[in-house]
């Protein structure tokens, strides 16, 4: 009996030495879609360094804004990865919440590709082309009524007659919102909606958009073995799978690399990653985790993160984030977020 | 049945034996044998989904079960530190003929950043050599080792006839084979052109049934959507001419004759001479001449007698692979002078995880899973049986306690992510465990289990018939030794049964470990119970989501480990239960 007390003691002392002790080790959370990126420097940082490695959670952008935004102390993160820019919202949050001192830096982009096997007939969309196949109330024969475009050639008939089936991302996923604002609804705006009717589109539910869970792999082998079906997810996946699958022109520029850095590609949005500075200098390594960050070596042109397949910044920009980080320049709440 | 006996009014054995009794006998025969049959059936399809399963992934398990080293002479100091730079050296000096930023990229690209760390850890050991032409092992890259298990395809080997000349033409070669030694490679090159041709064509003729199309509807519209439309036209008249031009292009090349050289670019398959202990990749192709770089130069440029050289295909373009020709030539060079090895991974057990599949280990999920199950078992354990025990030998039975008993039930067969919810809001929230701690995750996963021990228990319990109570309290025993000296100890196997069940399914469970932090890339082993820390089923889920490639069997290896540990807890309540269980 008493061996069971000294265990049980032990247990309930070791739970309240916890809850006390401040944390040693940085905390990231946030989009799945920075999440290779932000492993990567972190390992790197982890290896290069004396600091341990940072634990990065993927939570989704949204998830991890909200967590990073809930307040300031070792209970909550210190840095958080976006796939979108902050909205009005979080930063109001933030500031609730005692957060008021945020750096943010733009580490670089990410192309969303839509894309089908390899073997398969190419395809040139144009984002009006996928408001008309994929919008739940699209514009046909005239008039604005429910999607009943069953093949891409009725869409345009320039386009194979091959059924509309595209395999994509949940709703819960940053890809899909990207997608819907950068693709539908800025198609829809361009086909003559007004922007704040285009901006209420939404992705068709009867079959024609098959939801295929957050899995890229998961997107790319379901390609591979159908290849009737087009499917949406990010550029690292082309990258990895090119003998496998090839991604659609979207209006005549092919998904590559250099079409997403020059911001031809239409379909890319800006990746964000931003930083509590009020834990700098409580956590230790914050600052030379950003640094190892924003380092050439990591997202510049031939940095390693860039091999995992980021889009990285021009010099001009990556200087000024980089001099943002170095100066720990802290937003103003004057930035036009949405 | 009853119809059939009260209108046969005697029962007689003439209704036993007659022509209709026999044809219902068949016919009841007949659906049991059916009946059979779908069992059997269903148990077989059981088993082959449960053979496909575990086939598909012990034979990707088994790739991961190898990994490849470069063997190569080091240069190192004394007190080196920048052993990712000793790589590198390393690498000119076996490759001195490889120049230029892009052709070294690739060069250091077959190696991977473990063979740095194995030098650091060798250094730190004390066992690091140090001197000049140290012969040591390096780890090989993920794409590298992909292409070492022909993952992006083999090279195919053509016979070579005749003798091939070989003539310097500046950083070039000129090749010349007679009797078409070079037909086979023009005739793949010229097949893959034409493919492109006839897909040009079809992109044409789609254009072309657009602008159609959009002719029949131009009569009808006006205004602005007739100018859109007639843009669109002119759109789709300029790709066709375009796309008309280009398969011309391609059409005068595929029709030119074999003596005219083609020219070779990424996107079509790669070709490659290996001649004099050097490997030359072909840039343009006739049937008997060839113009050619080289990427591992040839000792001589004499000409090389037929069977002393060879003719290499790689039918996938550059274009569409990880690795490249360069390297792919540097690869097959080390193959050849045996400097490739293929061993053992043990590291997949004493590593964590990493962005780097070739480097990336299961040890610290592994550890993780360990200290949340230790923490599962310790509350879930004592917790559920004292809960089993008091419901089933001392609460006293009313509404109270089978609403109680309802609950119970209900629990076990509520979602999981919501005790994640629970545990987020509770542990983490109110009391300030830490996130991502092993401790955070055995509370959540404590209170999933708990109702199946509970319900595993009381079922144990009831097992042990009263006769045992009667006689131990007859003998003057209080309630309470009854329970712990006599009934505790039969329902015991029965108890841990149920309780490993419970835990294996909690050493399978990922939901309700998102919402407390466990899904995470964290490198670091825990070392209590208070680290960061993830568990298997994350480690898998993490590494299933990553785009490299080279990750998709250490996923599948991954699952395997899983499944090893199910299976030794299940082996664990299986011996418990037959060293322990008792018969009355």
């Amino acid at each position: 009996m008493k061996y069971r007390n000294t265990f049980a003691l032990a247990f309930l002392a070791s739970v309240a030495a916890t809850s006390a002790s401040a944390r040693d080790e940085i905390r990231v959370v946030g989009s799945s879609t920075v999440f290779p990126f932000s492993t990567a420097v972190a390992e790197q940082f982890g290896k290069k360094t004396d600091f341990e490695t940072p634990v990065v959670e993927s939570t989704g952008s949204g998830g991890g804004l909200k967590l990073f935004c809930s307040g300031v102390g070792v209970d909550h993160p210190d840095v958080a990865n976006s796939s979108r820019r902050m909205k009005q919202k979080e930063y109001d949050l933030c500031q609730a919440n005692g957060v008021t001192d945020i750096i943010e830096v733009k580490i670089g982009f990410d192309g969303i590709v839509i894309g089908n096997a390899i073997d398969s007939p190419s395809f040139d969309l144009s984002r009006k082309d996928l408001y008309r196949a994929l919008a739940k109330e699209t514009a046909q024969y005239g008039r604005i009524t429910a999607n009943s475009f069953k093949t891409w050639n009725e869409v345009n008939p320039s386009m194979p007659p091959l059924p509309i089936e595209v395999l994509g991302p949940p709703p819960t996923s940053g890809t899909r919102d990207a997608f819907e604002e950068l693709a539908i609804h800025k198609g829809a705006h361009q086909f003559g909606l007004e922007k704040a009717d285009a901006k209420k589109v939404e992705i068709r539910d009867d079959g024609a958009y098959i939801e295929s869970g957050e899995n890229d792999n998961l997107i790319v082998s379901k390609l591979e073995a159908d290849p009737k079906k087009l499917g949406i997810f990010g550029f690292s996946f082309l990258d990895q799978n090119a003998d496998r699958i090839k991604g659609s022109k979207i209006e005549g520029v092919e998904p590559t690399f250099e079409n997403i850095a020059s911001g031809e590609y239409p379909v890319s949005r800006s990746l964000w990653v931003y930083v509590k500075k009020a834990h700098i200098g409580v956590i230790p390594g914050i600052e030379e985790y950003m640094a190892e960050f924003l380092d050439d070596a990591a997202i510049g042109e031939d940095g390693y993160a860039v091999e995992k397949g980021l889009i990285p910044l021009e010099d001009s920009e990556l200087e000024t984030y980089q001099s943002a980080v170095d100066n720990q320049t802290v937003m103003t709440g004057k930035e036009d977020l949405k | 049945m009853t119809d059939a006996v009260t209108d046969t009014a005697p029962a007689t054995a003439s209704f036993h034996a007659s022509d209709e009794a026999t044809a219902r006998l068949k016919k009841r025969r007949a659906s049991e044998t059916r009946l059979r049959l779908y069992g059997v059936i269903a148990i077989a399809l059981a088993a082959l989904a449960l053979v496909a399963l575990l086939w598909n992934i012990v034979s990707r398990t088994m790739n991961a079960a190898t990994e490849h080293y470069i063997a190569i002479d080091a240069t190192i100091e004394e007190d080196e530190d920048d052993f990712l730079g000793v790589v590198k050296k390393s690498a000119r000096g076996a490759f001195p003929y490889v120049s230029g930023r892009s052709a070294k990229r690739e060069l250091y690209s077959l190696f991977s950043d473990g063979a740095a760390d194995d030098m650091r850890q060798a250094k730190e050991a004390g066992t690091l050599e140090t001197g000049e032409a140290v012969p040591m092992r390096f780890l090989m890259s993920d794409t590298a080792d992909l292409y070492m298990r022909g993952e992006f395809g083999a090279l195919e080997t053509r016979a070579s006839e005749g003798a091939l000349t070989i003539e310097e033409d500046g950083k070039k070669v000129i090749l010349r084979a007679q009797s078409g030694a070079f037909a086979d490679a023009l005739g793949l090159a010229k097949a893959g052109l034409a493919r492109e041709a006839d897909s040009l064509r079809r992109q044409e003729a789609r254009q072309a049934v657009g602008i159609a199309t959009l002719e029949q509807r131009l009569p009808d519209l006006t205004g602005d959507e007739r100018e859109n439309t007639l843009a669109q036209m002119t759109y789709f008249k300029s790709e066709q001419a375009r796309f008309a031009a280009e398969a011309t292009a391609l059409d005068a090349l595929i029709t030119g004759d074999r003596d005219t050289r083609l020219a070779l670019s990424n996107r079509m398959a790669s070709f490659f001479v290996a001649a004099h202990g050097g490997i030359l990749k072909l840039t343009e192709v006739s049937a008997e001449t060839a113009l050619a770089i080289p990427l591992v130069p040839m000792q001589t440029t004499e000409t090389a007698p037929g069977g002393a050289w060879s003719l290499h295909i790689l039918d996938r373009p550059e274009i569409g692979r990880p690795v490249k020709d360069r390297q792919i030539a540097i690869l097959e060079t080390l193959k050849d002078e045996g400097r490739i090895e293929r061993v053992a991974n043990w590291k997949f057990f004493s590593l964590s995880d990493s962005t780097q599949p070739e480097i990336a280990g299961i040890k610290g999920a592994l550890i993780g899973s360990l200290w949340t199950m230790l923490v599962t078992f310790v509350l879930a354990f004592p917790i559920g049986v004292s809960a089993a025990i008091y419901l089933e030998e001392f609460a006293p039975k009313n509404r109270f306690t089978d609403f109680i008993e309802v609950n119970i039930n209900n629990l076990a067969a509520v979602p999981s992510i919501v005790f994640g919810l629970l545990g987020l809001a509770v542990f983490l929230n109110f009391f300030g465990v830490p996130r991502s701690s092993p401790l955070a995750g055995g509370l959540v996963l404590a209170l999933m289990t708990l109702p199946t021990v509970i319900i595993a228990a009381r079922a144990a319990i009831r097992a042990v018939p009263p006769s045992i109570r009667w006689a131990a309290m007859g003998i003057g025993a209080s309630k309470t030794q009854t329970v712990f000296h006599h009934v505790l100890p039969l329902a015991m196997p029965g108890i841990l049964t149920g309780t490993i069940i419970g835990m294996a399914q909690a050493l399978g469970e990922t939901a309700p470990l998102l919402m407390i932090g466990m899904v995470a890339f964290i490198t670091a082993v825990p070392e209590g119970i208070t680290d960061s820390a993830t568990v298997l089923p994350v480690q898998i889920f993490n590494w299933a989501n990553a785009s490299e490639r080279a990750f998709d069997m250490r996923t599948a290896a991954a699952i395997a480990v899983l499944l090893a540990f199910l299976v030794l807890m299940n082996a664990i309540a299986i011996i418990l239960r037959k060293r322990f269980e008792r018969r009355w």
